[in-house]
Protein backbone atom coordinates (compact mmCIF):
# COMPACT_ATOMS: atom_id res chain seq x y z
CA UNK A 1 0.00 0.00 0.00
CA UNK A 2 1.40 3.29 -0.92
CA UNK A 3 1.88 5.94 1.78
CA UNK A 4 -0.51 8.87 2.10
CA UNK A 5 0.84 12.08 2.39
CA UNK A 6 0.04 14.42 5.76
CA UNK A 7 -0.90 17.00 2.76
CA UNK A 8 -3.12 14.90 1.91
CA UNK A 9 -4.67 13.76 4.84
CA UNK A 10 -4.97 17.89 6.02
CA UNK A 11 -6.46 17.98 2.79
CA UNK A 12 -8.91 15.36 3.51
CA UNK A 13 -9.50 16.71 7.42
CA UNK A 14 -10.45 20.18 5.85
CA UNK A 15 -12.59 19.08 3.38
CA UNK A 16 -14.81 16.61 5.72
CA UNK A 17 -14.97 19.81 8.42
CA UNK A 18 -15.71 22.26 5.84
CA UNK A 19 -18.12 20.92 2.75
CA UNK A 20 -19.02 17.52 3.79
CA UNK A 21 -20.12 16.63 6.04
CA UNK A 22 -19.20 19.18 8.08
CA UNK A 23 -20.18 22.69 8.22
CA UNK A 24 -21.64 23.09 4.25
CA UNK A 25 -23.83 20.11 4.49
CA UNK A 26 -24.71 20.13 7.72
CA UNK A 27 -25.94 23.93 7.25
CA UNK A 28 -27.74 22.76 4.06
CA UNK A 29 -29.48 20.51 6.16
CA UNK A 30 -30.26 22.68 8.87
CA UNK A 31 -31.95 25.23 7.00
CA UNK A 32 -34.30 22.74 5.20
CA UNK A 33 -34.97 21.71 8.33
CA UNK A 34 -35.20 25.22 9.62
CA UNK A 35 -37.91 25.82 7.04
CA UNK A 36 -39.96 22.78 7.45
CA UNK A 37 -40.25 23.80 11.28
CA UNK A 38 -41.37 27.33 9.93
CA UNK A 39 -43.93 25.83 7.32
CA UNK A 40 -45.34 23.20 10.25
CA UNK A 41 -45.65 25.92 12.61
CA UNK A 42 -47.50 27.84 10.02
CA UNK A 43 -49.93 25.25 8.85
CA UNK A 44 -50.08 24.42 12.22
CA UNK A 45 -51.50 27.98 12.98
CA UNK A 46 -53.28 28.53 10.02
CA UNK A 47 -51.40 30.15 8.20
CA UNK A 48 -49.34 29.83 4.85
CA UNK A 49 -45.59 30.10 5.74
CA UNK A 50 -42.67 31.60 4.25
CA UNK A 51 -41.00 30.19 0.70
CA UNK A 52 -38.37 26.97 0.70
CA UNK A 53 -35.47 29.54 0.58
CA UNK A 54 -36.78 32.24 3.78
CA UNK A 55 -33.85 30.72 6.32
CA UNK A 56 -31.13 31.04 3.69
CA UNK A 57 -31.82 34.58 2.41
CA UNK A 58 -33.07 35.61 5.71
CA UNK A 59 -29.09 34.70 6.92
CA UNK A 60 -28.03 36.32 3.38
CA UNK A 61 -29.88 40.02 4.88
CA UNK A 62 -28.23 39.53 8.29
CA UNK A 63 -24.92 38.67 6.93
CA UNK A 64 -24.81 42.03 4.64
CA UNK A 65 -26.43 44.33 7.47
CA UNK A 66 -24.37 46.90 9.65
CA UNK A 67 -23.08 45.65 12.97
CA UNK A 68 -23.81 47.56 16.00
CA UNK A 69 -21.71 47.09 18.57
CA UNK A 70 -23.12 48.80 22.48
CA UNK A 71 -20.92 51.10 24.14
CA UNK A 72 -20.01 49.64 26.86
CA UNK A 73 -19.18 45.99 25.47
CA UNK A 74 -16.36 43.91 26.02
CA UNK A 75 -15.36 43.60 22.28
CA UNK A 76 -13.06 40.65 21.94
CA UNK A 77 -16.00 38.42 24.00
CA UNK A 78 -18.57 39.84 22.11
CA UNK A 79 -16.90 38.84 18.67
CA UNK A 80 -15.30 35.91 19.20
CA UNK A 81 -18.42 34.25 21.09
CA UNK A 82 -20.37 33.42 18.39
CA UNK A 83 -17.70 32.07 16.29
CA UNK A 84 -16.69 29.61 18.51
CA UNK A 85 -19.86 28.26 19.16
CA UNK A 86 -19.98 27.80 15.42
CA UNK A 87 -16.65 25.78 15.31
CA UNK A 88 -18.34 23.81 18.26
CA UNK A 89 -21.45 22.81 16.34
CA UNK A 90 -18.92 21.98 13.20
CA UNK A 91 -16.88 19.70 15.15
CA UNK A 92 -19.18 17.81 16.71
CA UNK A 93 -21.61 17.84 13.68
CA UNK A 94 -18.70 16.27 11.61
CA UNK A 95 -17.36 13.47 13.94
CA UNK A 96 -21.09 12.40 14.14
CA UNK A 97 -22.04 11.84 10.39
CA UNK A 98 -18.73 10.68 9.95
CA UNK A 99 -19.30 8.18 12.31
CA UNK A 100 -22.81 7.50 10.66
CA UNK A 101 -21.50 7.52 7.55
CA UNK A 102 -18.45 5.13 8.03
CA UNK A 103 -16.15 7.29 5.66
CA UNK A 104 -13.12 5.86 7.28
CA UNK A 105 -12.53 4.33 10.32
CA UNK A 106 -13.09 7.87 11.73
CA UNK A 107 -13.00 8.57 15.86
CA UNK A 108 -11.33 8.10 18.95
CA UNK A 109 -12.40 6.43 22.34
CA UNK A 110 -14.18 8.82 24.03
CA UNK A 111 -15.38 10.50 21.23
CA UNK A 112 -18.50 10.55 23.02
CA UNK A 113 -17.56 12.56 25.95
CA UNK A 114 -15.65 15.09 23.47
CA UNK A 115 -19.13 15.61 21.70
CA UNK A 116 -21.38 16.18 25.35
CA UNK A 117 -18.94 18.82 25.43
CA UNK A 118 -19.05 20.27 22.45
CA UNK A 119 -22.66 20.61 22.44
CA UNK A 120 -22.01 22.77 25.23
CA UNK A 121 -20.15 25.05 24.23
CA UNK A 122 -22.86 27.14 22.03
CA UNK A 123 -24.62 27.41 24.80
CA UNK A 124 -21.71 28.45 26.66
CA UNK A 125 -20.32 30.97 24.28
CA UNK A 126 -24.38 32.83 23.81
CA UNK A 127 -23.87 33.45 27.77
CA UNK A 128 -20.68 35.04 27.68
CA UNK A 129 -21.51 36.80 24.47
CA UNK A 130 -25.14 37.65 25.87
CA UNK A 131 -23.25 39.26 29.06
CA UNK A 132 -20.52 40.59 27.03
CA UNK A 133 -22.73 43.04 25.55
CA UNK A 134 -23.59 44.67 28.86
CA UNK A 135 -27.05 45.10 27.98
CA UNK A 136 -29.58 44.72 31.15
CA UNK A 137 -32.27 41.82 29.28
CA UNK A 138 -29.25 40.15 28.15
CA UNK A 139 -27.78 39.63 31.24
CA UNK A 140 -31.46 38.14 32.37
CA UNK A 141 -31.49 36.41 29.09
CA UNK A 142 -27.76 35.43 29.79
CA UNK A 143 -28.93 34.43 33.52
CA UNK A 144 -31.85 32.08 32.45
CA UNK A 145 -29.50 30.46 30.25
CA UNK A 146 -27.25 29.62 32.68
CA UNK A 147 -30.20 28.11 34.91
CA UNK A 148 -31.32 26.18 32.11
CA UNK A 149 -27.71 24.61 31.33
CA UNK A 150 -27.12 23.15 35.02
CA UNK A 151 -30.91 22.41 34.54
CA UNK A 152 -30.70 20.06 31.62
CA UNK A 153 -27.42 18.63 31.45
CA UNK A 154 -27.57 16.49 35.03
CA UNK A 155 -30.41 14.87 33.45
CA UNK A 156 -29.17 14.31 29.73
CA UNK A 157 -25.53 13.00 31.37
CA UNK A 158 -27.63 10.58 33.46
CA UNK A 159 -29.32 9.60 30.07
CA UNK A 160 -26.62 9.16 28.49
CA UNK A 161 -24.78 6.94 31.31
CA UNK A 162 -27.62 4.25 29.99
CA UNK A 163 -25.87 3.55 26.12
CA UNK A 164 -22.75 3.14 28.04
CA UNK A 165 -23.53 0.61 30.68
CA UNK A 166 -25.70 -1.70 27.83
CA UNK A 167 -22.72 -1.51 25.98
CA UNK A 168 -20.47 -2.53 29.00
CA UNK A 169 -18.18 0.22 28.50
CA UNK A 170 -18.14 1.74 25.05
CA UNK A 171 -17.23 5.02 24.57
CA UNK A 172 -16.66 5.37 20.74
CA UNK A 173 -19.60 6.26 18.47
CA UNK A 174 -18.71 3.61 15.72
CA UNK A 175 -18.74 1.34 18.49
CA UNK A 176 -22.02 2.31 19.77
CA UNK A 177 -23.31 1.86 16.00
CA UNK A 178 -21.96 -1.40 15.23
CA UNK A 179 -23.11 -2.90 18.89
CA UNK A 180 -26.67 -1.63 18.39
CA UNK A 181 -26.36 -3.31 15.16
CA UNK A 182 -25.53 -6.21 16.45
CA UNK A 183 -28.12 -6.31 19.47
CA UNK A 184 -30.45 -3.91 18.43
CA UNK A 185 -31.35 -0.63 19.43
CA UNK A 186 -30.83 0.55 22.91
CA UNK A 187 -33.96 2.59 22.87
CA UNK A 188 -36.34 -0.95 22.44
CA UNK A 189 -35.33 -1.95 25.81
CA UNK A 190 -37.18 0.14 28.75
CA UNK A 191 -34.26 1.70 30.37
CA UNK A 192 -32.72 2.52 26.67
CA UNK A 193 -36.57 4.05 25.73
CA UNK A 194 -36.53 5.79 29.09
CA UNK A 195 -33.28 7.48 28.41
CA UNK A 196 -34.41 8.08 24.83
CA UNK A 197 -37.54 10.37 26.52
CA UNK A 198 -35.46 11.96 29.13
CA UNK A 199 -32.76 13.23 26.28
CA UNK A 200 -35.68 14.07 24.00
CA UNK A 201 -36.15 16.92 26.33
CA UNK A 202 -33.30 18.10 27.06
CA UNK A 203 -32.49 18.28 22.98
CA UNK A 204 -35.80 20.56 23.51
CA UNK A 205 -33.99 22.80 26.20
CA UNK A 206 -30.33 22.93 24.26
CA UNK A 207 -31.97 23.92 20.83
CA UNK A 208 -33.71 26.94 23.37
CA UNK A 209 -37.05 26.49 21.81
CA UNK A 210 -40.50 26.62 23.47
CA UNK A 211 -41.38 25.30 26.07
CA UNK A 212 -37.95 26.12 27.03
CA UNK A 213 -37.04 29.42 25.26
CA UNK A 214 -37.26 31.31 28.06
CA UNK A 215 -33.49 32.37 27.29
CA UNK A 216 -34.71 34.21 24.67
CA UNK A 217 -38.57 35.05 25.31
CA UNK A 218 -39.37 37.52 22.35
CA UNK A 219 -41.65 38.50 24.13
CA UNK A 220 -40.71 39.60 27.69
CA UNK A 221 -37.29 40.40 27.80
CA UNK A 222 -36.94 41.27 23.59
CA UNK A 223 -34.81 38.26 22.25
CA UNK A 224 -33.21 38.42 25.57
CA UNK A 225 -29.02 36.91 24.69
CA UNK A 226 -29.55 37.78 21.74
CA UNK A 227 -30.42 40.97 21.93
CA UNK A 228 -27.00 43.46 21.16
CA UNK A 229 -26.42 40.95 18.21
CA UNK A 230 -26.44 42.26 14.44
CA UNK A 231 -25.35 41.93 11.44
CA UNK A 232 -23.43 38.65 10.60
CA UNK A 233 -22.69 37.84 14.21
CA UNK A 234 -26.74 37.48 14.35
CA UNK A 235 -26.05 35.12 11.18
CA UNK A 236 -24.18 33.12 12.70
CA UNK A 237 -25.41 32.74 16.00
CA UNK A 238 -28.63 31.68 13.94
CA UNK A 239 -26.60 29.17 12.09
CA UNK A 240 -25.31 27.64 15.60
CA UNK A 241 -29.08 27.10 16.04
CA UNK A 242 -29.89 25.82 13.01
CA UNK A 243 -26.95 23.70 12.74
CA UNK A 244 -27.59 21.75 16.04
CA UNK A 245 -30.84 21.49 15.16
CA UNK A 246 -28.98 19.07 12.91
CA UNK A 247 -26.15 17.51 15.16
CA UNK A 248 -28.67 16.64 18.22
CA UNK A 249 -31.18 14.31 16.60
CA UNK A 250 -28.04 13.19 14.98
CA UNK A 251 -26.44 12.36 18.69
CA UNK A 252 -29.64 11.06 19.88
CA UNK A 253 -30.21 8.72 16.69
CA UNK A 254 -26.51 7.60 17.40
CA UNK A 255 -26.68 7.06 21.03
CA UNK A 256 -29.85 5.46 21.27
CA UNK A 257 -31.30 4.55 18.35
CA UNK A 258 -28.88 2.72 16.03
CA UNK A 259 -27.75 5.18 13.63
CA UNK A 260 -28.73 7.48 11.75
CA UNK A 261 -31.57 7.29 8.80
CA UNK A 262 -33.46 9.58 6.94
CA UNK A 263 -36.80 8.87 8.63
CA UNK A 264 -35.44 8.68 12.26
CA UNK A 265 -34.38 12.28 11.62
CA UNK A 266 -37.79 12.91 10.15
CA UNK A 267 -39.33 11.20 13.59
CA UNK A 268 -37.14 13.58 15.38
CA UNK A 269 -37.95 16.68 14.25
CA UNK A 270 -41.42 16.04 13.99
CA UNK A 271 -41.37 15.63 18.01
CA UNK A 272 -39.09 18.88 18.41
CA UNK A 273 -41.75 20.47 16.09
CA UNK A 274 -45.04 18.95 17.61
CA UNK A 275 -43.99 20.20 21.13
CA UNK A 276 -43.11 23.32 20.26
CA UNK A 277 -46.15 23.98 19.00
CA UNK A 278 -48.51 22.76 21.61
CA UNK A 279 -46.68 24.09 24.38
CA UNK A 280 -46.33 27.44 26.20
CA UNK A 281 -43.09 28.60 27.78
CA UNK A 282 -42.56 27.54 31.01
CA UNK A 283 -40.50 29.42 33.34
CA UNK A 284 -37.46 29.07 34.59
CA UNK A 285 -38.26 27.98 37.77
CA UNK A 286 -40.46 25.43 36.70
CA UNK A 287 -38.50 24.49 34.03
CA UNK A 288 -35.65 23.24 36.30
CA UNK A 289 -38.05 21.58 38.66
CA UNK A 290 -39.24 19.77 35.44
CA UNK A 291 -35.41 19.12 34.79
CA UNK A 292 -34.36 18.40 38.48
CA UNK A 293 -37.31 16.47 39.85
CA UNK A 294 -38.94 14.65 36.83
CA UNK A 295 -36.04 13.94 34.48
CA UNK A 296 -33.67 13.20 36.78
CA UNK A 297 -35.90 10.80 38.79
CA UNK A 298 -36.33 9.13 35.32
CA UNK A 299 -32.97 8.72 33.77
CA UNK A 300 -31.81 7.48 37.20
CA UNK A 301 -34.42 4.77 37.17
CA UNK A 302 -33.34 4.32 33.27
CA UNK A 303 -29.66 3.82 35.14
CA UNK A 304 -31.38 1.09 37.92
CA UNK A 305 -32.86 -0.65 34.90
CA UNK A 306 -29.83 -0.78 32.67
CA UNK A 307 -28.10 -2.24 35.42
CA UNK A 308 -30.24 -4.76 35.79
CA UNK A 309 -29.64 -5.20 32.65
CA UNK A 310 -33.46 -4.10 31.27
CA UNK B 1 -31.81 41.61 -9.15
CA UNK B 2 -28.87 41.38 -7.07
CA UNK B 3 -29.23 38.71 -4.37
CA UNK B 4 -28.41 41.42 -1.85
CA UNK B 5 -31.41 43.38 -2.91
CA UNK B 6 -33.52 40.32 -2.94
CA UNK B 7 -32.40 39.50 0.20
CA UNK B 8 -32.69 42.75 1.72
CA UNK B 9 -36.29 43.18 0.28
CA UNK B 10 -37.81 39.44 0.65
CA UNK B 11 -36.39 39.54 4.05
CA UNK B 12 -37.90 42.38 6.41
CA UNK B 13 -37.84 41.98 10.11
CA UNK B 14 -39.88 44.95 11.54
CA UNK B 15 -39.68 46.78 14.73
CA UNK B 16 -42.70 48.24 16.11
CA UNK B 17 -41.59 51.34 17.80
CA UNK B 18 -44.75 53.64 19.77
CA UNK B 19 -43.70 56.88 19.26
CA UNK B 20 -45.36 57.89 22.56
CA UNK B 21 -48.62 59.61 21.93
CA UNK B 22 -50.52 56.67 20.50
CA UNK B 23 -54.34 55.43 21.05
CA UNK B 24 -52.86 51.80 20.50
CA UNK B 25 -55.45 51.00 17.81
CA UNK B 26 -52.81 51.29 15.05
CA UNK B 27 -50.49 48.74 16.92
CA UNK B 28 -52.97 46.77 16.87
CA UNK B 29 -53.89 46.86 13.51
CA UNK B 30 -50.13 46.11 13.14
CA UNK B 31 -50.65 42.49 14.78
CA UNK B 32 -53.36 41.90 12.70
CA UNK B 33 -51.06 41.42 9.60
CA UNK B 34 -49.44 38.85 11.33
CA UNK B 35 -52.83 36.52 11.74
CA UNK B 36 -53.63 33.93 9.61
CA UNK B 37 -55.88 36.21 7.23
CA UNK B 38 -53.09 38.35 6.30
CA UNK B 39 -50.17 36.08 7.18
CA UNK B 40 -47.48 38.81 6.42
CA UNK B 41 -44.36 35.59 6.89
CA UNK B 42 -45.38 34.31 3.67
CA UNK B 43 -43.18 37.32 2.33
CA UNK B 44 -40.70 37.30 4.92
CA UNK B 45 -41.81 39.87 7.61
CA UNK B 46 -41.05 38.90 10.84
CA UNK B 47 -41.92 40.87 14.09
CA UNK B 48 -38.29 41.10 16.09
CA UNK B 49 -38.16 42.33 19.47
CA UNK B 50 -34.65 44.32 19.14
CA UNK B 51 -34.02 47.17 17.43
CA UNK B 52 -30.57 45.74 16.09
CA UNK B 53 -32.34 42.85 14.50
CA UNK B 54 -34.86 45.37 12.09
CA UNK B 55 -34.63 45.91 8.95
CA UNK B 56 -37.87 48.29 9.18
CA UNK B 57 -38.92 50.61 12.01
CA UNK B 58 -42.84 50.78 12.35
CA UNK B 59 -43.57 54.43 13.63
CA UNK B 60 -46.94 54.57 15.06
CA UNK B 61 -48.95 57.80 17.16
CA UNK B 62 -47.96 61.29 17.37
CA UNK B 63 -44.74 62.07 19.02
CA UNK B 64 -44.57 63.61 22.33
CA UNK B 65 -41.46 65.61 23.72
CA UNK B 66 -40.22 63.42 25.60
CA UNK B 67 -40.24 60.57 23.55
CA UNK B 68 -38.26 62.63 20.90
CA UNK B 69 -34.63 61.41 22.56
CA UNK B 70 -36.07 57.97 22.67
CA UNK B 71 -36.80 57.75 18.96
CA UNK B 72 -33.73 59.50 17.93
CA UNK B 73 -31.46 57.13 19.98
CA UNK B 74 -33.62 53.73 18.52
CA UNK B 75 -32.97 55.24 14.88
CA UNK B 76 -29.24 55.44 16.21
CA UNK B 77 -29.01 52.37 16.94
CA UNK B 78 -30.72 50.67 14.46
CA UNK B 79 -28.33 48.74 11.89
CA UNK B 80 -28.34 50.23 8.78
CA UNK B 81 -29.25 49.83 5.79
CA UNK B 82 -32.91 50.40 8.23
CA UNK B 83 -36.44 51.76 6.63
CA UNK B 84 -38.90 54.02 8.44
CA UNK B 85 -42.50 53.44 8.08
CA UNK B 86 -45.10 56.24 9.46
CA UNK B 87 -47.93 54.05 10.04
CA UNK B 88 -51.38 56.20 10.84
CA UNK B 89 -52.76 59.81 10.73
CA UNK B 90 -50.55 60.54 13.95
CA UNK B 91 -47.38 59.86 12.87
CA UNK B 92 -47.76 61.04 9.12
CA UNK B 93 -48.55 64.34 10.03
CA UNK B 94 -49.85 65.23 13.61
CA UNK B 95 -53.58 63.82 13.20
CA UNK B 96 -55.63 64.90 15.64
CA UNK B 97 -52.97 65.95 18.00
CA UNK B 98 -51.59 68.58 15.68
CA UNK B 99 -52.17 71.59 18.27
CA UNK B 100 -51.35 69.74 21.29
CA UNK B 101 -49.03 71.37 24.05
CA UNK B 102 -47.22 68.14 24.19
CA UNK B 103 -46.70 66.85 20.72
CA UNK B 104 -44.76 69.72 19.28
CA UNK B 105 -43.03 67.56 16.50
CA UNK B 106 -43.66 65.53 13.64
CA UNK B 107 -42.23 62.22 13.33
CA UNK B 108 -40.76 62.97 10.17
CA UNK B 109 -39.06 65.94 11.58
CA UNK B 110 -37.12 63.31 13.42
CA UNK B 111 -36.79 60.48 11.54
CA UNK B 112 -36.55 60.06 7.71
CA UNK B 113 -39.10 58.73 7.18
CA UNK B 114 -39.15 56.27 3.60
CA UNK B 115 -43.27 55.96 3.50
CA UNK B 116 -46.23 57.17 4.84
CA UNK B 117 -49.61 55.20 5.09
CA UNK B 118 -52.48 57.33 6.65
CA UNK B 119 -55.43 56.03 7.89
CA UNK B 120 -56.62 56.20 11.63
CA UNK B 121 -56.21 53.43 11.73
CA UNK B 122 -54.99 52.08 8.42
CA UNK B 123 -56.73 48.77 7.27
CA UNK B 124 -54.18 45.96 6.90
CA UNK B 125 -55.20 45.77 3.39
CA UNK B 126 -53.22 49.52 3.41
CA UNK B 127 -50.37 48.10 5.33
CA UNK B 128 -49.62 45.76 2.95
CA UNK B 129 -49.99 47.85 0.09
CA UNK B 130 -47.56 50.54 1.74
CA UNK B 131 -44.73 47.94 2.01
CA UNK B 132 -45.43 46.75 -1.68
CA UNK B 133 -45.07 50.34 -2.64
CA UNK B 134 -41.98 50.86 -0.61
CA UNK B 135 -40.54 47.14 -1.78
CA UNK B 136 -41.23 48.42 -5.25
CA UNK B 137 -39.21 51.97 -4.18
CA UNK B 138 -36.33 50.09 -2.98
CA UNK B 139 -35.76 47.78 -6.01
CA UNK B 140 -36.40 50.47 -8.49
CA UNK B 141 -34.05 53.03 -7.29
CA UNK B 142 -30.84 50.10 -7.53
S1 LIG C 1 -53.76 57.30 13.68
FE1 LIG C 1 -55.73 57.05 14.69
S2 LIG C 1 -55.77 54.91 15.29
FE2 LIG C 1 -53.65 55.42 14.84
S3 LIG C 1 -52.76 55.99 16.80
FE3 LIG C 1 -53.48 57.88 15.81
S4 LIG C 1 -55.54 58.19 16.63
FE4 LIG C 1 -54.97 56.04 17.04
Amino acid sequence: MEEVSPVKIMLKHLFNFIIFPGFLFTAVVGLAASWIDRKVTARVQWRVGPPWYQPFIDLVKLSIKEITVPKGASKPVFFMAPFIGLSAVILSSTFLWLANLELGASGFTGDLIVILYLLTIPSIMLILGASASGNPLAAVGASREIKLLLAYELPFVFALVVPIIKSNGLLKLQDLIAFQAANGAFASNISGFLAMIVAIFCMQAKLGLVPFDMAEAETEIMAGVYIEYSGILLAILKLTKIMAMVALPLFLSTVFWGGFSIWKYVVLLVIIILMRNTNPRVRIDQALRFFWKKMTFVAIIAVLLAMIGM
Amino acid sequence: MSLKLKALTKSIWVYHLCAGGSCNNCDIEILDLLTPRYDVERFGIMLVGSIKHADAILVTGSLTRKAVECVKRVYEQAAKPCVVIAIGACACGQGMFANGPNTPDPVDSVLPVDIYIPGCPPKPEAMILGIVKLIGKLRGKK
